[in-house]
């Protein structure tokens, strides 16, 4: 469902499938369209905005299948007024749905390259939709490695899909922790060790990062150090928002709207703004 | 909103039948909005009558200063710019986005934004012109358009004014905006005034500019009534209290973002926004939902907002633009730099009210001929 | 796992990378396999550290016992990595817990013997130094984003 190109700011009702918990303070949501459309289509790396009744909206990455585009994915992190509501639905109750919107993942232009991606925290959940997409037409790329990182083992989203993941002989899985308890049989250490001995090629790779902006420039670096150059490297930017079409100025980024010309950036065409201070 | 049409030559009303034109616009049905004293400034709210505009009133302007006199003569548009702009009405300060009903399926929008209504702008300077034309390339140009912007700019009616003076802080002349009108007006008036007549020199801008004067008492300008009005122009060009050297002005903002000078400005800038309020381009909009107590009726508003609060670029437990440093440089670059990027002009028109209105008289050109000076891009 | 020459693999492993010949025969001479078996200690915190491993396959945790949380694990190391720097930097006791969390097979140096060697020469000891003050560096900068827990709560906009 388009945000309406005649009212881009009135949000369409869609109605909360299901719910399931993935850490104490994230959770995704299934979600239907209350007004009879059939689905929503989108491409990996947009988002929505996120519309409590007579509460706030907030912009969220759609985290589901673009294939299948029947129900509407969003996973939410409980941190304000807002995002709390949205992880506390009443039975059947309604959202309201903005979207979609931005810019999305390379997944045309890596056809044929290798596919690294690199995410940290909640930063997988605008990733899945590229993963999803990927894998779905597995043939059309090299190899394909997945890097996660979270604070503990129980921070870590998709629990049961990661092992399905990993389970898949053309995928190459790793995860890792910034610590643990003395059970976790993983990788304790920060994201960015993961680098150095995946498996991929830096000159064929596109390389996708989405993460806090600390582990992102630490991630952009160690990228560089192994050879895969800015413009191959793609990354998605946050910034605060409040009407996700380019008018209300809030999410500016040096030049660019976060809303319109991002979220997902080519990493050397905003790497000058990437590393000033308080931009 | 077209260029000035070949085939209409410019005419002459004459003041006493300035009167007739606000209510020719009347009749059709417009809003005539224009120039009035309150509050001792000039600005711009509902004009029925000519007596209530700033006859023999003028303004002086400097860093920080503002303060009307009165003038020797009687002229209706002696001044040059008060605090408000017609961003007032094409981009309003609140304005209800929308009204929707909640219940047992979601919610059903109701209603949108207000109809405005037509609205006819008596008195548009030349730098405001343009910064019309500037909000028109960030609500109408792109991908998606504001629905208040457009339905407020589509009928509106501009009667422009030529500036027969500039103030200590006018620099429109720097910034290729004026002080001549030259397009995107129906109405283009010079006043003229000496001690036997006072007219009006009209050129016409559009069709309808031109059906709107058929209807008011006028006749055609003779060669010295245009030279006359050429000459007033010509004047004010040459009194401009400020100028801004814009030669490579994106690329020299661009390259500086660490220069020292910041620090130097943040120290005096309180961050109080006046700068983004005055200024007629600034279209930075925060929104607001609301329920009633039974959480049965919601609305969306929007409201005005400025760069210059710590709320403003608000994420993740705290501001990106935390120091005052960080949100003055955010402010001006954009204005004059990251704009012309975004939308293919300069943010900025020259107006010069943000250095009037600027309660500590932070002059943008100043800042930007001294990074210009401690260039640290080189 | 096929025999391969100690000098091989430590010839071709980063950490000897830009050694010159005596050194490295005599790095090879310090050096033996060992093996670990899933859960096996490798070294506790407090013991003497005279050795160093380089991981040729398998998983160590480093690890602490912190009161109340049982032990914590703060980095794991695996497949070509270097386990163990406290050997070269005086107290020579190890900082930490390093327990197998797989089979892990590993080459193991005399740390205390190339010590000894490099108090006699000093090329050898500045060899010997710049390695492990790279790898110090790796873990430190790794410890340091681990310090700022960039996962952490924090009132949030997108995502």
């Amino acid at each position: 469902m388009m945000a309406t190109l005649s009212d881009p700011m009135a949000p369409s009702p869609f109605r909360v499938q299901g719910v399931r918990k993935e850490t104490y303070d994230t959770f995704t949501l299934e979600l239907l369209p209350a007004n009879g459309a059939t689905g929503f289509a989108f491409a990996p790396g947009q988002f929505n905005m996120v519309y409590v009744s007579g509460v706030g909206e907030v912009p969220i990455s759609i985290s589901g299948d673009p294939a299948k585009p029947r129900t509407l994915i969003h996973t939410v992190r409980s941190v304000g007024t807002v995002t709390k509501k949205i992880c506390q639905p009443q039975a059947g109750s309604v959202l309201g749905v903005r979207g979609p919107f931005g810019s999305s993942w390379p997944v045309e232009q890596a056809v044929g390259s290798d596919v690294v991606i690199v995410c940290g925290g909640i930063g997988l959940a605008p990733l899945r939709p590229a993963l999803y997409h990927v894998m779905a037409n597995r043939g059309k790329y090299g190899r394909v490695a997945l890097l996660y990182g979270a604070r503990t083992p129980e921070d870590l989203l998709y629990k049961t899909e990661l092992p399905k993941w990993r389970g898949q002989f053309d995928l190459q899985v790793e995860v890792t922790v910034d610590s643990a308890t003395g059970g976790w049989r993983g990788n304790v250490g920060v994201v960015t060790t993961l680098i150095p001995p995946a498996r991929f090629d830096p000159e064929n790779t596109v390389a996708m990062v989405c993460g806090p902006e600390v582990m992102m420039r630490f991630t952009l670096l160690e990228l560089e150090k192994r050879g895969v150059p800015s413009e191959n490297t793609f990354v998605s930017m946050e910034r605060n928002m409040k009407c996700a079409v380019g008018f209300c100025g809030h999410c500016q980024f040096g030049p660019t709207f976060i809303c319109k010309d991002g979220p997902v950036f080519r990493f050397d065409q905003i790497q000058p703004f990437f590393v000033t201070r308080e931009i | 909103m077209g260029n000035p049409s070949q085939s209409a030559e410019p005419a002459v009303l004459e003041r006493d039948h300035l009167q007739s034109l606000l209510d020719v616009l009347s009749k059709r049905g417009f809003r005539v909005l224009g120039p009035t004293v309150r509050d001792r400034a000039i600005v711009y709210d509902d004009l029925t009558s000519v007596a209530d505009a700033p006859v023999g009133w003028t303004d002086e302007q400097d860093g920080g200063t503002y303060r009307l006199k009165k003038r020797a003569d009687g002229a209706l548009f002696g001044y040059t710019k008060g605090p408000t702009s017609w961003k007032n009405f094409l981009h309003p300060s609140v304005v209800r986005l929308w009204r929707a009903k909640t219940g047992g399926n979601g919610f059903k929008i109701e209603e949108g934004a207000e109809n405005a209504g037509k609205l006819a702008f008596i008195g548009v300077r030349s730098c405001d012109l343009h910064a019309i034309a500037v909000q028109d390339k960030v609500f109408l140009d792109g991908k998606y358009s504001d629905p208040v912007y457009k339905a407020r700019r589509k009928d509106s009616f501009i009667v422009a004014v030529n500036c027969g003076q500039a103030d200590g802080t006018c620099f429109c002349v720097s910034m290729n905006t004026g002080p001549k009108a030259t397009s995107g007006f129906d109405l283009a008036l010079t006043e003229v005034l000496d001690a036997k007549r006072h007219y009006f020199v009209v050129e016409i801008g559009t069709k309808q500019g031109g059906e709107v004067l058929g209807q008011v008492p006028h006749k055609p300008a003779a060669a010295t009534e245009k030279a006359a009005a050429e000459r007033i122009v010509a004047e004010a060009a040459g009194r401009m209290g400020r100028t801004m050297n814009t030669k490579g002005i994106k690329e020299l903002l661009y390259g500086n973002y660490d220069n020292p000078r910041w620090d130097d400005v943040a120290k005096r800038c309180l961050t109080c926004g006046n700068c983004t309020l005055v200024c007629p381009t600034c279209f930075c909009t925060t929104v607001e939902d609301t329920t009633d107590l039974a959480g049965e009726h919601v609305e969306r508003w929007r409201k005005l907002d400025s760069c210059f609060t710590m709320d403003f670029s608000y994420i993740h437990g705290g501001s990106v633009r935390a120091s005052n440093r960080a949100r003055y440089r955010q402010w001006m670059t954009h204005k004059l730099a990251t704009w012309i990027d975004q939308f293919g002009t300069s943010g900025c028109v020259g107006c010069g009210r943000c250095i009037t209105w600027c309660p500590v008289a932070i002059d943008i050109t100043e800042e930007a001929g001294a990074i210009r000076k401690s260039d640290k891009s080189r | 796992m096929a025999t391969e020459s100690l000098e091989r693999i430590l010839g071709e492993h980063p950490f000897f990378k830009g050694l010159e010949e005596p050194y490295l025969q005599l790095f090879v001479d310090c050096a033996s396999n060992v093996r670990f078996n899933a859960g096996e200690t490798i070294f506790r915190e407090g013991g003497d550290a005279d050795k160093f491993y380089l991981i040729r396959q398998g998983k160590v945790a480093l690890e602490t016992a912190a009161p109340q949380r049982g032990s914590v694990i703060i980095q794991t190391l695996g497949e070509g990595e270097v386990l163990g720097w406290s050997w070269l930097v005086a107290p020579y006791r190890w900082r930490f817990d390093a327990r197998a969390t797989e089979l892990t097979r590993a080459i193991a140096l005399d740390g205390k013997c190339l010590r000894g060697r490099s108090e006699e020469d000093h090329d050898l000891g500045y060899e010997l130094m710049k390695r492990a003050a790279q790898i110090m560096e790796q873990r430190l900068q790794a410890a340091r984003l681990q310090l700022l827990d960039v996962y952490g709560s924090g009132a949030g906009s997108k995502r």
